[in-house]
């Protein structure tokens, strides 16, 4: 099956993963998944069942954008990663 | 503040000293002389002197860039020398800027510091960076990100880029001219609730090392106009794994500032766009709990000098108890284990729920309420301001 890579910020969402295994036959379905095992995850990634536009995520080297979207065909194989927004610097958050 | 006019690196001599100086580079045929004048007629601006501008300061000032310009409004606080190698302990207290300074004409007297004591503003931005042939962004928030990207793709200069975060690190070489921007990789920032709070914060104090020492090898190549930048590339690091690993950046057509068509063509609001404060999160975080019912630490010192019935609820971390816990019975609860030990909490007593700064906790007194708790307040300013206020036995974090 499909794995997901998770980034630092995210992963107090996963139990603390780094990678979470998937299941699905596209982008998509992989990340519906992904936040159906973790519920908590689901508005970090989504925004009214659209893909946030500031999460990215890359097959490889490729941004999906440039690829089929969310519609990007994926097989057992794949390694899909989520590439977080971050701003530190200093990190002084609340 | 004083600023040079753009000398032709022809122009420039190189002394005696300077020759010495920089014998390491003259004798690489990448760099040689011409290189090394061209360092020295270049120009740069740091954006932040903090955990990224701190090695970017130091080895930009060492290879001999001739004019290195600083933007920063801080002092130094003793929580920044865990990573800010710029600045010593015997900065603390002291502007960050004047500490820079300091340290950088120290490791090389043949350069020019600039400084701009001030936050980066769309004011003052393009004002600012103007002068400058190369930007490097080593800001940590994301409305002064969003700023110095568009402030760098409407002036048309290179943004040297680099974020950090625990053990992870990014960075890249936005440059509109030959490829993407930073928007076109995040369009937007996260929204204020999804940036994370200081339970999911906190950084390894050599990850900006590794970080900034990227950004300022891209700002020399840039310069010295030799090998393959990370333009159209962003690197991520992992500190843990010891592992680098890239991925192609394109640039967008719809960008709305370096795209096709595009719709910003001035700089904007960026804490509007943002929804949060460009300088100080905990700002941001008073005005979160401002929202709540809130209690002081005084007025719950008294409570518990009078004996009175209520629970005390942390809702920190486990390993934020080892740092420093009250000297009182509390209930111990990480914020994200609330709701399933709701259980253990009475709806007819008081509870007065505190964190690190109080951000967290106004988000739990926010919970229980809609959970139908009643008497539950927020510890304005958390274990930190007790520490500074009721205890000074207590270490502040």
């Amino acid at each position: 099956m499909a794995q997901i890579r998770i980034p630092t910020p995210l992963r107090p969402y996963v139990d603390g993963n780094e990678h979470v295994t998937v299941t699905g036959e596209t982008v998509g379905e992989a990340l519906k998944d992904l936040v159906h095992q973790y519920p908590e995850l689901e508005p970090h990634l989504f925004n009214n069942g659209q893909l946030r536009s500031f999460v990215n995520v890359f097959i490889g080297e490729e941004d999906i954008r440039y690829l089929d979207g969310v519609e990007t065909a994926i097989d057992e194989d794949t390694q899909l990663v989520i590439i977080p927004s971050i701003a530190g610097g200093s990190t002084d958050t609340y | 503040m004083s600023v040079r006019e753009h000398v032709a690196p022809e122009a420039i001599e190189l002394s005696h000293e300077e020759i010495k100086r920089y014998s390491r580079h003259l004798i690489m045929p990448e760099v040689g002389m011409k290189g090394q004048r061209k360092l020295k007629a270049a120009s740069v601006l740091l954006v932040g002197t903090g955990g990224l501008g701190s090695p970017l300061g130091m080895y930009l000032a060492a290879a001999g860039v001739g004019r290195i310009g600083l933007v920063d409004y801080d002092v130094v606080d003793e929580s920044n020398l865990q990573r800010q190698i710029i600045h010593g302990t015997r900065d603390v207290g002291r502007p960050k800027l004047e500490s820079a300074k300091e340290r950088m004409l120290d490791i090389n007297p043949h350069i020019q510091i600039d400084t701009y004591e001030t936050l980066l503003t769309s004011e003052n931005a393009l004002e600012i960076l103007e002068p400058y042939d190369v930007i490097v962004d080593g800001t940590d928030n994301f409305p002064t990100r969003y700023l110095v990207n568009d402030a760098c793709v409407l002036l048309g200069k290179p943004n040297v880029y680099g974020s950090i975060f625990r053990f992870e690190g990014q960075a890249s070489v936005f440059d509109a001219s030959q490829g993407p921007c930073y928007r076109c990789l995040f369009p937007e920032p996260p929204p204020p609730g999804l940036v994370p709070s200081c339970a999911e914060g906190g950084v390894l104090g050599v990850l900006p090392g590794t970080i900034g020492a990227i950004q300022a090898t891209e700002t020399i190549k840039i310069i010295l106009g030799i090998g393959e930048t990370l333009v159209g590339r962003l690197l991520l690091y992992d500190a843990l794994k010891m592992s680098f690993s890239f991925v192609k950046l394109r640039k967008n057509p719809e960008c709305p500032v370096c795209g096709e068509h595009p719709t910003l063509t001035e700089l904007i609001d960026y804490e509007q766009f943002c929804g949060m404060p460009a300088h100080d999160q905990t700002a941001f975080a008073s005005e979160a709990e401002e929202l709540v019912p809130t209690i002081s630490v005084e007025e719950v010192k008294a409570k518990l000098e009078a004996g009175e019935d209520f629970i005390l609820l942390d809702v920190r971390e486990p390993h934020e108890w080892e740092i420093v816990d009250l000297d009182v019975a509390t209930h111990h609860i990480p914020k994200g284990q609330v709701l399933e030990h709701l259980g253990e909490l009475d709806t007819a007593r008081e509870i007065i729920v505190y964190c690190k700064m109080g951000g967290r906790s106004a988000d739990v007194v926010r919970l229980l309420r809609e959970h139908g708790y009643t008497r539950v307040k927020n510890m304005a300013g958390g274990i930190n301001e007790w520490a500074a206020r009721i205890d000074p036995r207590l270490p502040i974090y």
